[in-house]
């Protein structure tokens, strides 16, 4: 599940409140399926908890909001290892594959390399899967053919937004 | 590390009038490769593949086969190099309607000046080799597309080129047939120590490659490293 990731990453973009990271969170990610406050603040707090964010201001009153975020090295780092590393290539990765594009634009990471690896990544699954339809097990076969077009879907996914980052990024710059 | 490269394109810059479809490209195939060329519709593929086969010579950079520069060379030397070293097969065949299907697949040995039945007799080893058999005396325009594509890679290898040249040679065929024709074209390479160089933006039929490249504007890129594991 990348949405508290995807909550790291908007804190490394900018030390938000909570109701600031709900707002893009939902804007950008939630795809019509807005983010509860209630996981919100779970998950801050559990980013809290493991040292990846801390709470900078406490602002006077009541009411949930008051606290700052801002993220830590080890915060950072975590980012930058699940933006940089190639996620496990099997089928229905589009939430997943979506976050990390959105998010590395809205940091200025490198999109283009990380779709690149990414796009190592399922070639070399795909090769593997083209080896097992190699042997004789017709229903091997035919699972290996199911993962390798779902595979290619997403290739083409991949291929077809690094066409449109320029497009994006603006998208995303405020 | 490479090998020793057969085929390879350094630098190469290529426009027609205003567009530039080749913009610095580099690539190298070594002996009995098989690469895979990617890419975005109009990003450059078939150019390079045309600049890398003496087809088109390029505005700037060179072109290399076996250790020699080709693309300085007169039309007429890099004509005989293409019939005598490389092998074609495009994406619709592109047989010759009027001739049988035994004459279109002997046609690179007819015209390089072998015996008529001499030729035709080498034809029909491949034909049967590729399950055509039965076809060898019918019109090519009579030909289903998956049928077409096999007589295609025929015609292709009938020369035993040291570099085979397919440009989207499964891109008019469903799945199957196409999974069809790239075993065949693989286990024919495969056999005759035979590089090929495979223009495809299908990753199912790219796996079929030892690698691939991508070509995006005109210039081509290696995959970034894959860092998920090994
Ligand atoms: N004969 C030509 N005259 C003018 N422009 C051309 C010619 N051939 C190619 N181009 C242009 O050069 C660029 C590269 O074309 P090329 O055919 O190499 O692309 P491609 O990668 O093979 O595309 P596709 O996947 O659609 O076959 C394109 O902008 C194309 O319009
Ligand atoms: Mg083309």
């Amino acid at each position: 599940m990348s949405v508290p990731l995807t909550l790291l990453g908007l804190i490394e973009r900018e030390p938000s409140h909570g109701y600031d990271l709900k707002r893009d969170y939902d804007t950008f990610f939630g795809r019509g399926r807005p983010l509860p406050f209630g996981q919100v603040y779970s998950t801050l707090g559990r980013l809290a908890r493991d040292g990846k964010v801390v709470i900078s201001d406490v602002e006077a009153g009541d009411g949930p909001d008051r606290k700052r975020y801002v993220i830590t090295d080890l915060g950072a780092t975590e980012v930058d290892a699940w933006l940089t590393e190639p996620v496990e290539p099997e089928p229905h990765l589009q939430t997943v594959l979506f976050s990390k594009v959105m998010l590395s634009l809205m940091l200025q990471r490198p999109a283009r390399e990380y779709l690149d690896t990414q796009r190592a990544a399922h070639m070399r699954r795909m090769r593997e899967l083209h080896q097992i339809k190699k042997g004789d097990d017709l229903i091997e076969a035919l699972l290996a053919d199911h993962a390798l077009f779902h595979l290619e879907a997403d290739l083409r996914w991949i291929e077809l937004t690094v066409a449109r980052l320029d497009h994006l990024a603006q998208l995303v710059r405020r | 590390m490479r090998g020793q490269a057969i085929v390879e394109a350094r630098d190469v810059v290529l426009s027609f009038g205003e567009t530039p479809a080749l913009r610095g490209a580099t690539f190298a195939a070594d002996r009995g490769e098989i690469v895979a060329v990617m890419g975005p519709s109009g990003s450059g593929k078939t150019t390079l593949l045309h600049c890398l086969a003496g087809i088109l010579a390029p505005t700037a950079g060179e072109i290399h086969f076996a250790g020699g520069r080709i693309d300085n060379r007169s039309e007429h030397d890099r004509s005989s190099l293409r019939r005598e070293h490389f092998g074609f097969v495009f994406q619709f065949g592109q047989l010759v309607p009027e001739l049988t299907v035994e004459e279109n697949v002997a046609l690179p040995l007819l015209l390089g000046g072998a015996r008529r039945a001499a030729a035709l007799a080498e034809a029909r080893g491949w034909l049967e080799r590729l399950g055509l058999s039965g076809a060898h005396a019918r019109r090519s325009g009579e030909l289903s597309g998956g049928q077409a594509q096999r007589v295609a890679l025929a015609r292709g290898m009938i020369n035993r080129p040291q570099v085979l040249f397919a440009d989207e040679p499964t891109g008019s065929l469903d799945s199957l047939t196409g999974e069809h024709v790239m075993d065949l074209l693989v286990a024919a390479a495969r056999e005759h120590g035979t590089t090929v160089v495979l223009v495809t933006h299908e990753p199912r039929v790219a796996v079929y490659a030892d690698r691939e490249v991508i070509v995006r504007d005109g210039l081509v890129h290696a995959l970034a490293a894959d860092r998920s594991g090994s």
